[in-house]
Parts: C-alpha cells; sequence; structure tokens
C-alpha cells in the first residue's frame, strides 16, 4: 500500500516552507480562534440574567434576633436583624485572632442590620444560623465557624462572608444589587 | 438590497399565487418597497425613527398589542440613556408577586421587565376586541411576508369598501390585506401622536416610524449581524485568496 | 506503520512516543494524509464531500451550544429560541448559522449526490460506498425535518403534523403507527420532546455513517472525473497536501456563501410563518416544507391517492439505490457518454422542476408541471438509463490519467 503513495516521477517533495502557504495556514489559524470566541462567550451570564440583578427587601417586619433569607442571583441572602449583644460581641471580636481581618464597621451600613451572602466560602454550602463555637453561623457541610458579623473563625473556609452591593432606600427598605 | 427586492418579488409572486386559492374578495396590490436605512449590507437603524415609532407603538398600538419579548432595558439599543429607560419603565404598571401575605400585586416598572401586555391572556384579549385576537407584534416584522414594507402598507392601506364588495360585520377594508377584510380599525389619523422633535405625525410618517421600529423589535440584533458579516466577508475572501495561491504554489510542484 | 522518509513530523520524539502506542498520526495520514493516493485530476466538483463534512461539523457544534439555551417544551419552546435570540451572548448568530448551516448542508450534500450521479460514481466497485451515502441523505433528512420542529412555530407544528399523517397511510396500521410516533392524538410535548432527543441522536449516527463512508471510499480510492481506474503510482497523489490545500480553498469559498446567507439573509431560506408560535387551532395559508424537501413534497402531491403519494415519495429515494444496476453502461463518466450526458441535464431540470412546483400550490398548471416531472424522474430511472446503457456507443476512453493529463483532456470535465 505504501509504495502506491510514492510521489510521481518528476515531482519534488513540498517542502511547506513556501512563504505563501505558512501565511495561509497561520491566517486560517486566526481566523478559527476568533471563531472560537462566540461558542466560550454564549456560556457567560445572558443579558436578562445581567439585568435581574437587584432585589428589594422590606425591613419592617424583621424584628431584633430575627433573620431573614433572600434570594438573590440565584443565591441566599441572609439579612440580620442583630441584637445588642450580637453587634457588641461582633466589635468585641474585632481584636480577636482573624483569618481575614476585617472591622465590624466595614461590613454593615447600620449596626443592627447585618446583610451578607449566605455561602460559605470553603465550597459553597449554605451555613446555619446561630450555631457554631462564635454565635454566628456554621456551615454543614465542613465545619466551618463563622461569628457574629459573618467573619470565618474557625475551619476550612478562607474568608469572611461576602457583603453584597446593597443600599438603604429608607429606614425600613434595602435593595441589594 | 438586492436580497430585499429578491424577496418583494418572491413574496409578491407568493401572494399572488396564493390568491386564488384562499380569496376571491379581489386582486391583490402589490406592497409598495420602501427605503429603509437598515436595508443593505452596511444599513443601520435611525434612532430618531426608531424612538418615533416607539412613541406610536406606546401610544397606540399598545392599547390593544403586547410586545413580551421586548424589555424596557432594550430601549437603550434605540437611543435612550439608562436614566431615561429608568423613568420610561417606572410610567408603567407591572404584575408581581405574590408578596409576604401571598398576595400579587402591581408595581411601577423596572427596565429589566418587558413591556406589558394590555390583556391578561388571549381570552380576554378576544372578548374585548370583537372576538379577533390583537397580535403580539414583537416578531410581527419577521412574521410577515414583506416584513415592514408590509406593515406600513397595511396601516396606510385603509380605504372605503369599492362598490359591490361585501365587507363582513365587524370589518374594515384594507387594500393590502390579503382578502381585503381586516378586524383591526384604521389605527392611525393624522396627528394621533405628538412627536417630541416635531416631525408632522401625517398617517405616513407614523406608519413608517411604527415598521421600522416593529422591524428593530423583531432582530435587535441586525446591526450587530451586517457589522460582523462585513469583517467575516473581508476575513474570509482574504482568506480563500491565499488558500489559493497556496493551491498553486503547491500544485505547481506536479509537472 | 508510517512512511517516515516523507516528512519529519514521525521522526519528532513525542509524535514517535504516541505513535508507539496509539497509531493515531498513522491513521490520519492513511485516511486524509500523505499516505492516500488519489486520483490526480480530481476537478472541483470533488470538493462537497469534504464540504458536507464540514457542515455536519459546524451543525453538530452549533447545535449542541443552542442546546445549552433551547427548553423542549410546547410552552417554552418558541420563547427560548426568542431568548437565544435576543439575549443569550452571540445567540443570534449560534442560531442563524444552525439554521442555515441545515441548508447549506443539503446544498453541499445535492451537488455531492449530482457529482456522483455525472460522473458515474455509483458504479462498481462503489456501490456500498454510494449505499452509505444515501443513508446519510436519509438520516439528515430526518434530522433536517425534526429540527425544524423544535422552535415551535407555526411551520414547525403543521410541518411535523403533515408528515407524520403520511405514515397514517399505510393500511391497517397507519394510525396507531401516527398516535405512537405522536405520543398522543396530536402533535404535542411528547412529540416535541421525542423530536428533540432523535434531533440530538441522529447527527451522532450520521458521523458514524460518514465513517463507514470514508471507509468504503479507501477500499477503491476516489472515482475521477474521467471515470477510469488509476493504472499506477502516475496516474496518483498524495491526499495531503495537494487535495488538503484544494479542499481549503473550498472550504473558504463555501464559508463566504454560508456567510452571505448568515449575515445579510438569514431568514430568506425560512418561512415568515415560523416566527409565529404554534397554534393547533390554525394552519397557516400556504404550507410548505423546507425548500430541501420540495422536490419530494412536489412527488407527493402529484399523485391524487394518499398511499400512492407516500409510496412514491419514499421510492423516489429508494431507486437511487437501485440505480448501480439501472444503469448498465460499462463505462462510468458522462464524459465519455455522449447521450447520458444529455439525459442528465435534463435530469437536472426536472429536479429542479420539482423543486419549483413543490413550492407552488398543488394546482392548475403547477400540479401539471410537477405530475410530467415526476413520471420523468421514474422514467429517467427505470426506463431511460436501463436503455441508454444498453444503446448508447461511449467515446473511446484513453488508456490512463496520465495519458488523459498530458494530452491536456482532464481539465474539469462537461460542466466545470
Amino acid at each position: 500500500m505504501a509504495g502506491t503513495a510514492t510521489q510521481p516521477a518528476g515531482t519534488t517533495e513540498p517542502t511547506r516552507r513556501d512563504f505563501i502557504v505558512v501565511a495561509a495556514g497561520a491566517f486560517a489559524a486566526v481566523g478559527a480562534a476568533a471563531a472560537v470566541w462566540p461558542f466560550i462567550h454564549q456560556m457567560n451570564p445572558s443579558a436578562d440574567v445581567l439585568a435581574l440583578s437587584s432585589t428589594e427587601v422590606d425591613l419592617s417586619q424583621i424584628a431584633a434576633g430575627q433573620s431573614v433569607t433572600i434570594l438573590w442571583r440565584g443565591k441566599p441572602v441572609f439579612v440580620r436583624h442583630r441584637t445588642e449583644a450580637e453587634i457588641a460581641q461582633a466589635k468585641t471580636d474585632d481584636t480577636a485572632v482573624l483569618p481575614d481581618p476585617q472591622k465590624d464597621a466595614d461590613r454593615v451600613k447600620k449596626p443592627e442590620w447585618l446583610v451578607m451572602m449566605g455561602v460559605c466560602t470553603h465550597l459553597g454550602c449554605v451555613p446555619l444560623g446561630q450555631k457554631g463555637d462564635f454565635g454566628g453561623w456554621f456551615c454543614p457541610c465542613h465545619g466551618s465557624h463563622y461569628d457574629t458579623s459573618g467573619r470565618i473563625r474557625k475551619g476550612p473556609a478562607p474568608t469572611n462572608l461576602p457583603v453584597p452591593e446593597y443600599a438603604f432606600l429608607n429606614d425600613t427598605r434595602i435593595r441589594i444589587g | 438590497m438586492k436580497t430585499m427586492k429578491m424577496r418583494a418579488i418572491l413574496i409578491a409572486l407568493a401572494l399572488g399565487l396564493a390568491a386564488p386559492a384562499a380569496l376571491a374578495a379581489g386582486p391583490e396590490i402589490a406592497i409598495p418597497a420602501q427605503k429603509w436605512s437598515f436595508n443593505g449590507p452596511f444599513g443601520t437603524f435611525d434612532r430618531a425613527e426608531l424612538q418615533r415609532g416607539y412613541q406610536v407603538y406606546k401610544e397606540v398600538c399598545a392599547a390593544c398589542h403586547a410586545m413580551k419579548y421586548v424589555a424596557f432595558r432594550n430601549l437603550r439599543d434605540i437611543g435612550f440613556n439608562e436614566a431615561e429607560v429608568k423613568a420610561l419603565a417606572a410610567t408603567f404598571e407591572v404584575n408581581d408577586g405574590p408578596n409576604d401575605a401571598g398576595e400579587m400585586f402591581k408595581r411601577p416598572g423596572l427596565p429589566q421587565d418587558k413591556f406589558p401586555s394590555p390583556f391578561p391572556n388571549e381570552k380576554a384579549a378576544r372578548a374585548s376586541n370583537g372576538g379577533a385576537y390583537p397580535l403580539d407584534l414583537s416578531l410581527i416584522a419577521k412574521a410577515r411576508a414583506g416584513g415592514p414594507d408590509y406593515i406600513r402598507a397595511l396601516l396606510i392601506g385603509y380605504k372605503d369598501a369599492p362598490a359591490g364588495f361585501a365587507l363582513g360585520e365587524g370589518l374594515n377594508y384594507n387594500e393590502y390585506f390579503p382578502g381585503h377584510q381586516i378586524a383591526m380599525p384604521k389605527p392611525l389619523n393624522e396627528d394621533q401622536v405628538t412627536y417630541a422633535d416635531g416631525t408632522k405625525a401625517s398617517v405616513e410618517q407614523m406608519s413608517h416610524d411604527v415598521s421600522a421600529f416593529l422591524m428593530w423589535a423583531a432582530e435587535p440584533k441586525l446591526e450587530d449581524r451586517k457589522r460582523l458579516g462585513f469583517k467575516v466577508m473581508v476575513f474570509l475572501i482574504v482568506l480563500t485568496g491565499l488558500f489559493f495561491a497556496a493551491k498553486k504554489r503547491i500544485w505547481s510542484r506536479l509537472h | 506503520m508510517a512512511d517516515n522518509s516523507n516528512s519529519g513530523f514521525f521522526a519528532n520524539p513525542v509524535v514517535k512516543w504516541i505513535e508507539y502506542r496509539l497509531p493515531v498520526f498513522s491513521t490520519i495520514d492513511h485516511m486524509v494524509g500523505t499516505q492516500y493516493p488519489t486520483p490526480k485530476n480530481l476537478n472541483y466538483w470533488w470538493n462537497f464531500g469534504s464540504l458536507a463534512g464540514l457542515c455536519l461539523v459546524i451543525q453538530i457544534v452549533t447545535g449542541i451550544v443552542l442546546v445549552m439555551h433551547y427548553t423542549p417544551h410546547t410552552s417554552m419552546a418558541f420563547d427560548s429560541v426568542e431568548h437565544i435570540m435576543r439575549d443569550v451572548n452571540y445567540g443570534w448568530l449560534l442560531r442563524y448559522m444552525h439554521a442555515n448551516g441545515a441548508s447549506m448542508f443539503f446544498i453541499a450534500v445535492y451537488i455531492h449526490i449530482f457529482r456522483g450521479l455525472y460522473y458515474g460514481s455509483y458504479k462498481a466497485p462503489r456501490e456500498l460506498l454510494w449505499f452509505l451515502g444515501l443513508i446519510i441523505f436519509l438520516l439528515m433528512m430526518a434530522t433536517a425535518f425534526m429540527g425544524y420542529v423544535l422552535p415551535w412555530g407555526q411551520m414547525s407544528f403543521w410541518g411535523a403534523t403533515v408528515i407524520t399523517n403520511l405514515f397514517s397511510a399505510i393500511p391497517l396500521i397507519g394510525e396507531p403507527i401516527v398516535t405512537w410516533l405522536w405520543g398522543g392524538f396530536s402533535v404535542d410535548n411528547p412529540t416535541l420532546n421525542r423530536f428533540f432527543s432523535l434531533h440530538y441522536l441522529l447527527p451522532f449516527v450520521i458521523v458514524g455513517v460518514v465513517l463507514l463512508h470514508i471507509l468504503a471510499l479507501h477500499q477503491h480510492g476516489s472515482n475521477n472525473p474521467l471515470g477510469i481506474d488509476t493504472k499506477g503510482p502516475q496516474d496518483r497523489i498524495p491526499f495531503h497536501p495537494y487535495y488538503t490545500i484544494k479542499d481549503a480553498v473550498g472550504v473558504g469559498a463555501f464559508l463566504i456563501f454560508f456567510s452571505f446567507w448568515l449575515f445579510y439573509a438569514p431568514n430568506f431560506l425560512g418561512h415568515p410563518d415560523n416566527y409565529i408560535p404554534a397554534n393547533p387551532l390554525v394552519t397557516p395559508e400556504h404550507i410548505v416544507p423546507e425548500w430541501y424537501f420540495l422536490p419530494f413534497y412536489a412527488i407527493l402531491r402529484s399523485v391524487p391517492d394518499k398511499l400512492g403519494g407516500v409510496l412514491l415519495m419514499f421510492g423516489a429515494i429508494l431507486i437511487l439505490f437501485l440505480l448501480p444496476w439501472l444503469d448498465t453502461s460499462k463505462v462510468r463518466s458522462a464524459k465519455f457518454r455522449p447521450i447520458y450526458k444529455q439525459l442528465y441535464v435534463v435530469f437536472l431540470i426536472v429536479c429542479v422542476g420539482l423543486t419549483w412546483a413543490g413550492g407552488k400550490p398543488a394546482e392548475g398548471y403547477y400540479l401539471i408541471i410537477a405530475r410530467v416531472c415526476t413520471v420523468y424522474y421514474f422514467a429517467h430511472f427505470l426506463v431511460l438509463l436501463p436503455l441508454v446503457g444498453w444503446f448508447e456507443k461511449p467515446l473511446k476512453l484513453p488508456a490512463s490519467i496520465s495519458e488523459a493529463v498530458l494530452k491536456g483532456d482532464a481539465a474539469p470535465a462537461g460542466k466545470a
């Protein structure tokens, strides 16, 4: 079989060193690379998903010591009306040894309202409220403990529960996102 | 432009040929082709025209016709800025809910909301319109042969029925509607809207503007498409030229 | 084993390491590389096989991506397509590629088939190669039909209704079969779901048959414009680089053609009614299938009997399986068959005529033209081809390809 493929007499082996052949190949490669982009980008959030990026929460129904969980961008957001004791504890803990140091004052807009993502920074489970060694949150998946300001204190999670962008529209209403 | 023309011819043919089968009502009249800013390989939408068209839709058509695939945020494409879109959306009431009490409620529109529909469902729409169903207009410019040309023609096509034409109960005579009997009453009259940019709101002008707007609504990516198309075409022509030269070079090694 | 003498590639240590364990490179080299000997006189009509392959790849890749956003449910299918068109990043591009890509695929395959008809590529010893091609064609038709149903527009719905109802023509078991196909008493959600499943599956079956098609091709190598067998090394050149670069030229030109539709007339080949959501209560006034089904649709409608029409329509494709034996001529290429060459042109016109008539209402002179064309279509295969093979006096065949090439004869034959 190999014998039949040999070159006919009088032809030379193509070297593929010709400029024009290399240029054509390079050009085709660039085009192919560019053509891949729409196929990748289509998996990024679509326009309607990006547009649905804010949620409003009415705070008037949440008594001190109570929390609500809001769905925002498909993920839970904890809105907690903290008690005086919790606020005091959070402030005291500012000076404790923190894996991800952050002042409680930097994590809240009003001390009695703690708004943060309810997603453990370890691997994305939803932590349980008012559990764990620090009176804050405890993630049942791999045992991460968060304090009353949502800061990581113990366990595998690397960072504090993140605070989403939010704003007080008035005293009893916030908009997340 | 060529394809548009070709298309118009094909459509005219199709309509002409379909006519004897479906309608014994009378001869069809060819749809006059318009010069649209979005025709041709480099065509773009005329933002001012689209905004006027939106005004016509909002103030006239929207009373009966929904556009459920278009959101307020999309209006940024036709030249409104973010604040204007927000303000505009807020002038509409949209359904939302259920709230914490389990009830549906109304709230001001937000940019991400789709245009609210004038009727809650098809049955309600029919009940309010003598049994006829005002179609959703989101895609109408692509769902009708002739596209925007047809829509414009239809809007200016209301005439008195010719003598001897048996017009059905509750129907209106329209030159360009297949069969000439349309349930929708003449929607546009001179100066029905007051254009912000001072353009005279003739029936002709409003029909043109709203048709262009509906074309945008049906094909909002038209400009992206043509822009990308030009780049791709130029690239492919160069690439094919290079391939051809390379082919000649390689084949020159034979004999 | 690879022929190491011809390139430095197989001397590369990494290539050697892999090749020793998995002969992937030499396999490719034998399939479409330097080790696949090809007649030296193939013209540009031979490009359409690789172009059809390219179309298959484009359809599969865009299809997989579209499925990431599409919802196969009657209440959401249409909306999800609009979501793709309006909100998904480059969704409009991907969907228009897929929709127009189907048409491009059929264009490439039809040209590929008609090239085979002209140059007698279906004749011994390539009958099974031809069969496999026809099986691909049938699978493509099924895939395209089911794909067209997925957007759940008016044409989707009514096309599905009409085509599935063809099976009701079968005596006795027709009705139960249709109910079984539908999964209900009309085209509805179960139908949409199974069509979606099969539309995703069948392209991969096509890939499998394409591989068999290529395997069969390699058994005796490509036919060529002269239709004579290669006699020795002087008649052949390696596929790579000669035909890879020639195919690349074809790919470039074909993509330009594709892009024209894609970017400047993406809805021209579609039907406006498919932008109206499916409505089981209202049939569109003038219902037509996609252009690539029109010839068969014309044959279906030209028979006044329900079962007869269905049988004739399927017969129009199945008769192609008998072609290697209906064509009694020993000469392959129409280049050397003066009478067949004329008949070929008439046949081509008849097929175009059927396509045209299929898009028109089945009445008046359209119907007459469709009937004349239908009769001719079958007469071509059943009467003319056998007779011409017996009575035609073919021209003298060249002794070999290289002899013809040296005489300057091998310029793209006939119509190129």
